[in-house]
């Protein structure tokens, strides 16, 4: 293995970071860009790097820098090293390029927030923390990275937090997210217990000889953990939330990089799940629950952002359950990662061009008929749209098809329901997206009154413009040749398994084209007329249940938050009545006593000769009558 | 003689010095009743030794007037020292403990 220098992906943003924050006012004038050029710096490196590893022999492409020691007690040694891999490189590339697109898009979003400088630092901050999490060769290096973008998608979220409803979002994400970190800081105990070591490659070489139940409890402790982070279910009601941070936050954090971190843990974690086949199972179930509940939470709601956002919670369960095919699905998760990384990074910046046109409105019932005001925005959004339907040949088709086919090939029952579900996934989608699509371009006029509609300047359009070459062209890009299967094999499909095939590809990408057809189909049959400016309030059951995001929250509150305040009211009363009850007893019944006793303390001294006279008496009665 | 009946004397003195003791206010009689207990002791002593012939009783009486004497001299000052501070020689005045 070779080693390079590569402290510097994490060091420039953070440094960075930590120079506009302490600046303060003072880079007001120069901290937005200054940010945007490191961002872009550290792409221009991840490139680099790219490139040269492509021109090395596949057996050398990875590269590993220890920084220092970290943790040496006996034999338990840590290091704080780096490893860039086939794996962590695309990565790379994909925080630092959308990342940097999101900085420029974020200097024009931004412009007119005074606090644009502590935005950008924040953005910074992100950028290190997700290199650091994809970058670190251990799990415990991974976590403080994995704790880094937690902090960084909280101060986002929160970055209005005049609002209390934001700061409570921004508090729900750190919550449900310290959930999933517990599990990882478990699966980390139960590496070191189990293997010793905490280091990828220290436990990949003694993985043999663990016990498939130890390999099992880490599995599922590293799925927990992918389901805080990456909103799968159960943990997944976060997300929604989180979509009160600025639009561009959305777009980088809570869809393209941040929220794919569970996918990423789970695909390092390779050589854990392969030897865990009940692990592997749950993963392939949560992937599956979390692909239809965000599609359908997607079909009814009516906010564009929080829409999109459980779109990011279906695709994201795509992924996850790619993951939990094994070395057949890694890489395909990874490249529906990749162009979900385009595509509904683009969407999200397409829904920011449009608040930013809307005066902030995010109700897709107050849009309609952009399409002729915004065309840029409703072309680059309009290409995403494609990408993440699958309609050939653009990006998602690729990437969603490959993960249906696996599903399919799973083998037995097994297989023909996930890849079903993955079916009735694709169908969901292509309903729900048309329906944004529809609601906010065409159609009639829903506007608010003082709403003047106007296409976003140039530094907007402009990533948006990139990211929407992206959804088109990266598919089939990554597809081509089996480039990014043979890419990842190195990491993820060491032993070069053969998979066997249920259905032929070509019948698996004509049901997901019919899927999209026949999702489309529908959207456009029910939402091709004239909508109404407010949502219609006699509606089914199921939609309701649809608004009120699945229950996801009441059920939530019905489990957890109720019977925590229970619990607490309970201790609360304990520690006031029983345990503080006991100390305050003691006291009173001194001071009591003490308050009896004084009374014989008269200061009389015939009072005293008395009960000696008694007390003498008393000793001369108790003398005869044990004589006697 | 009976010498009974000298125990029972001892024992009705020893009980009116206490009652004096306990009732009377006047520190010089309360002294005098504690002088009354003294030698009401000190004639049961003088008994016990006479009734079982041995000379301890006799002896001890001895000390008890010895230590009578120490503290008469000690008390009267005391009472004395009170009456000049206070102009009284009652003990319930002397009751400073109960405040």
């Amino acid at each position: 293995m070779t080693s390079e220098n590569l402290v510097y992906f994490i060091a420039l943003p953070l440094f960075s970071s930590a120079l506009l924050m302490l600046l303060g006012r003072k880079a007001d004038k120069w901290g937005h860009i200054f940010a945007t050029l490191v961002s872009a710096s550290v792409f221009v490196i991840g490139a680099m790097e790219f490139l040269a590893m492509r021109d090395r022999p596949e057996e050398s492409r990875a590269v590993t820098q220890k920084l220092f020691t970290w943790i040496s007690v006996g034999s338990f040694n840590v290091d704080a090293g780096l490893l860039l891999d086939q794996l962590s490189i695309a990565f790379v590339l994909l925080i630092t390029g959308v990342g940097t697109l999101i900085h420029i898009y974020s200097i024009a979003y931004m412009s007119h927030d005074r606090d644009r400088r502590r935005f950008f630092s924040y953005l910074n901050l992100f950028i290190a923390a997700m290199l650091l999490l994809v970058l670190g060769d251990s799990y415990l290096n991974l976590y403080v990275g994995w704790e880094g973008v937690g902090l960084a998608s909280y101060l986002l979220i929160g970055f209005w937090n005049q609002k209390p409803e934001y700061a409570t979002a921004a508090k729900k994400a750190f919550v449900a997210n310290r959930v999933g970190d517990l599990g990882l800081s478990i699966a980390i105990m139960i590496a070191f217990a189990n293997f010793g070591a905490v280091s990828f490659i220290g436990i990949e070489e003694k993985v043999g000889g663990a016990s498939e139940t130890a390999l099992t409890a880490m599995g599922l402790m590293l799925l927990l953990a992918a389901t805080g982070k990456s909103a799968q279910f159960p943990l997944q009601a976060w997300l929604g939330d989180a979509m009160a941070g600025p639009t561009p936050v959305s777009a980088l954090i809570h869809a393209a990089t941040m929220v794919t971190a569970g996918v990423y843990l789970i695909t390092r974690s390779n050589f854990v799940f392969d030897n865990a086949p009940n692990a592997q199972l749950a993963v392939v179930i949560i992937g599956a629950i979390t692909l239809l509940f965000g599609a359908i939470i997607g079909t009814a709601k009516d906010d564009i952002k929080k829409a999109l956002a459980a779109s990011t919670m279906s695709q994201i369960g795509y992924m996850i359950m790619a993951t939990g095919f094994g070395p057949a699905g890694y890489a395909f998760a990874i490249m529906h990662l990749l162009t979900h990384g385009f595509f509904k990074a683009g969407m999200f910046l397409g829904a920011g061009s449009v608040m930013h046109g809307m005066n902030d409105e995010v109700n897709m019932r107050r849009y309609g008929g952009l399409a002729k005001l915004m065309p840029i925005t409703t072309i680059t959004f309009g290409l995403g749209y494609l990408a993440i339907i699958g309609v050939p040949p653009f990006a998602g088709y690729y990437s969603k098809d490959k993960i249906i086919e696996t599903a399919f090939n799973a083998g037995g029952v097994q297989g023909i329901i996930f890849g079903s579900t993955a079916l009735l996934g694709a169908i969901i989608t292509a309903f729900y997206m048309t329906r944004v699509m529809m609601m906010t371009f065409f159609g009639n006029k829903r506007w608010a009154d003082d709403a003047h509609p106007h296409e976003s300047p140039f530094l907007m359009w402009a990533p948006m413009a990139v990211l929407a070459i992206g959804s088109v062209a990266s598919g089939y890009l990554l597809y081509s040749g089996k480039a990014i299967v043979n890419w990842l094999a190195p990491v993820v499909d060491k032993h070069h398994h053969e998979h066997t095939e249920l259905l032929p590809p070509i019948v698996v990408s004509a049901l997901a084209v019919t899927a999209v057809v026949i999702g489309v189909g529908i959207a456009l049959a029910k939402y091709r007329g004239e909508l109404s400016a407010t949502a219609p309030q006699d509606v089914s059951i199921f939609t309701r249940v649809a608004r009120r995001d699945l229950l996801q929250d009441d059920a939530n509150e019905f489990m957890f938050m109720r019977p925590g305040q229970k619990l607490t009211e309970v201790l609360v009363k304990t520690d006031d009545k029983v345990i503080d009850g006991m100390v305050r007893g003691v006291a009173a019944s001194t001071i009591g006593s003490a308050r009896g006793m004084r009374k014989m303390q008269t200061g009389y001294v015939r009072n005293y000769a008395l009960l000696i006279l008694l007390g003498a008496l008393a000793a001369f009665v108790a003398i005869l009558v044990v004589t006697l | 003689m009976n010498p009974t009946n000298y125990l029972y004397l001892s024992a009705i003195l020893f009980s009116i010095g206490a009652v004096g003791v306990i009732v009377r206010r006047n520190a010089i009689v309360v002294f005098m009743c504690i002088e009354l207990m003294l030698n009401a002791a000190n004639l049961a002593f003088v008994t016990f030794a006479k009734m079982n012939g041995n000379l301890e009783g006799q002896v001890i009486a001895f000390f008890t007037m010895v230590v009578a004497a120490c503290e008469v001299v000690v008390g009267l000052a005391i009472i004395v020292t009170i009456f000049r501070s206070r102009r009284s020689a009652s003990v319930d005045d002397a009751s400073l403990l109960s405040r």
